[in-house]
């Protein structure tokens, strides 16, 4: 009997010491955790406090941008926005007109001439579809530098330079390597039972194509969509080279200008320029963000 | 004959405006830079033949070639084994489902999204003015911060730290490859009492190599190519003292500022054989990452 409550004691104590283990092992993990979430807040915040400083400096008078840490403006000069947007030669409601319209149409082909290419390189069967499906990899690849000086020749013989074709016409012959690849990963995983039911139905490719895949893919295609936003509304290259002209500026360029204006010191208004011009990009950002991250992991690219 | 072509017809039908593109504007431009890369060209004369005269010039003769050249590869040294291990780190902070993770990953990934713009490339030209905010953070511990844009022993720091800041797309790439990590490795090594350390080095480094691998290619291609950030905090010529001539501002230089179109040409070359070298490694390893999960090919 005695032997049983010792051995029953033993039994409680070996519980009791394990819970004692795990209390302190729980505790310990919080704390852990704790630490993890006050370094990983800290680094955020030093991440974004570029972008907050930015903030702050469009708001200041330009005497107090500099040499200061202080993120909040001794007054909140809202003038540097409105004075920023006529400083130029040319108003910036001339810019954003500009950029929205290379924008919006870069958008479309983008979209059109990407998801057809890739419809044939994911569902189509025809005679060297991985020959070209290898060379259409490699000029993910290539430089735009590489084929700049050529393609400006290109569009000058063509009497482009100087107008909106060279940047937006590229866009509709699927000349952006990266989109179709997007794609062609959406449209691998949708089931090909419903191309062999439709073709068995009597539906035409295109049928299918714009029936089905399209469909089926919009996530991809929004994906593709925001993407393409983003970086052509960033664009900075291609504008730079073929628009000479500053009422057809884009609002990169456009900003640019303030730089080269740096000696006249108006700062607050290069930053609230600044400031607005990537306002598109943000407000894309928070309310894409889902489908942009799945994007990137989906297409392991940028 | 009628049966292949009816068999090809939809196929090519729906890759014409691609086949157009490639011809016109990859492939094409591409012969095209060859062959004028062994010429004179100024754009408003047609080319001169030259023979081998510009790579000659290039190699032998070009300081500023070589001074590119040192200022792109160091750039790429410096800032993408940087880039990783930040990607790397944070993507294991941030891996098993700690709360609030998509708010982080959101505020990681930003800067990767703006960093091409213009606005943030102004940003930073004027956080590393001598009275900006750098300077005004490192003189709290008392150091006097130098003049980094006027400097060209620390010009190239705003690059990179600017490259660095972006390392929103690989830590995604990461989060995504340790997730493909089966919990039960972890598992098995905690029953063995196994540290954080040996974990790391033992479970999570090897199955993320081809990650790793994948991350270390295409953030190299990327860094080569740089252009914009580097143009405009440079001020658009590589100042100061060509302490940013980047190997493509040289080139933008040559051909649109002094219209050496085939000199210019031959620097693409250069630029793309690079290139080409990191992408045949990246092409030959892809078979480890990239995963199809119906392939019928």
């Amino acid at each position: 009997m005695t032997q049983a409550t010792v051995s029953y004691e033993q039994g409680e104590d070996a519980r009791e010491v394990a819970a004692g283990i795990r209390a302190r092992r729980r505790k310990r993990e919080a704390r852990s955790r704790l630490l993890k979430h006050v370094f990983l807040l800290i680094f955020a915040f030093i991440m974004i406090y570029p972008l907050l400083w930015m903030l702050a400096s469009s708001l200041k008078p330009d005497d107090e941008i500099f040499g200061r840490l202080s993120l909040w403006p001794s007054e909140f000069h809202w003038s540097n926005y409105s004075e920023g947007w006529n400083a130029l030669r040319v108003s910036f409601s001339r810019f954003y007109l500009n950029s929205a319209f290379v924008t919006v149409v870069s958008v479309i082909g983008n979209l059109l001439s990407c998801s057809f290419a890739a419809y044939a390189f994911a569902r189509l069967e025809f005679t060297g579809r991985r020959f070209w499906f290898a060379l259409m990899m490699m000029t993910l690849m290539i430089p735009y530098h590489v084929v700049l000086i050529p393609q400006y020749v290109l569009f000058d013989q063509l009497n482009m330079v100087n107008t909106y074709w060279p940047l937006i016409l590229p866009k509709f012959l699927a000349s952006d390597a990266f989109f179709t690849f997007l794609m062609i990963q959406f449209f691998r995983q949708l089931p090909r039972e419903l191309d062999e039911a439709a073709m068995i139905d009597g539906c035409s490719p295109f049928k299918i194509y714009w029936a089905i895949i399209l469909p089926l893919s919009l996530p991809a295609m929004a994906t593709a969509a925001i993407f393409s936003f983003i970086w052509v509304w960033e664009d900075f290259l291609a504008p730079l080279i073929y628009l000479n002209d500053i009422q057809n500026y884009t609002v990169p360029l456009a900003l640019r200008l303030f730089i080269d204006q740096e000696s006249q010191s108006a700062y607050g208004q290069m930053f609230a320029m600044s400031v607005l011009s990537i306002v598109p990009v943000i407000v894309f950002f928070i309310i894409f963000q889902k489908l942009i991250i799945r994007g990137i992991a989906m297409s392991g690219l940028k | 004959m009628n049966k292949f072509i009816r068999r090809n017809l939809p196929g090519y039908t729906f890759l014409f405006p691609w086949l157009i593109g490639f011809f016109a504007l990859a492939l094409g431009p591409i012969l095209a830079s060859l062959y004028l890369s062994f010429t004179r060209y100024d754009i408003l004369t047609p080319p001169q033949w030259a023979g081998l005269e510009n790579y000659e010039y290039m190699f032998t003769w070009d300081d500023r070639f070589w001074q590119s050249m040192k200022v792109t590869f160091t750039f790429v040294f410096l800032s993408v084994p940087a880039k990783l291990i930040f990607a790397l780190g944070i993507a294991m902070a941030l891996d098993k489902g700690i709360r609030g993770i998509g708010l982080y990953r959101a505020v990681y990934y930003l800067p990767s999204i703006l960093g091409a713009s213009i606005a943030v490339a102004i940003l930073w030209r004027q956080v590393f003015e001598a009275n900006g905010v750098i300077n005004s953070i490192l003189a709290i511990f008392g150091i006097a911060g130098p003049h980094w844009m006027g400097n060209p022993d620390y010009s190239l720091y705003t690059i990179v730290t600017l490259a660095v800041w972006q390392f929103g797309a690989p830590m995604l790439i990461f989060l995504a490859g340790l997730r493909a990590i089966p919990n039960d490795l972890y598992e098995a090594a905690e029953i063995d009492a196994a540290s954080k350390t040996r974990k790391f080095f033992a479970i999570t480094l090897p199955l993320l190599g081809p990650v790793i691998f994948f991350n270390l290619v295409l953030q190299t291609i990327d860094a080569f190519k740089i252009f914009t950030n580097a143009f405009v905090i440079s001020g658009g010529n590589g100042a100061p003292a060509d302490s940013l001539l980047f190997f493509t501002i040289y080139l933008y230089e040559e051909a649109f500022k002094y219209f050496r179109m085939g000199y210019a040409s031959a620097l693409a070359w250069v630029l793309l054989i690079v290139i080409a070298l990191f992408t045949a490694i990246a092409f030959f390893s892809s078979r480890y990452w990239v995963y199809y999960e119906n392939e019928r090919d």
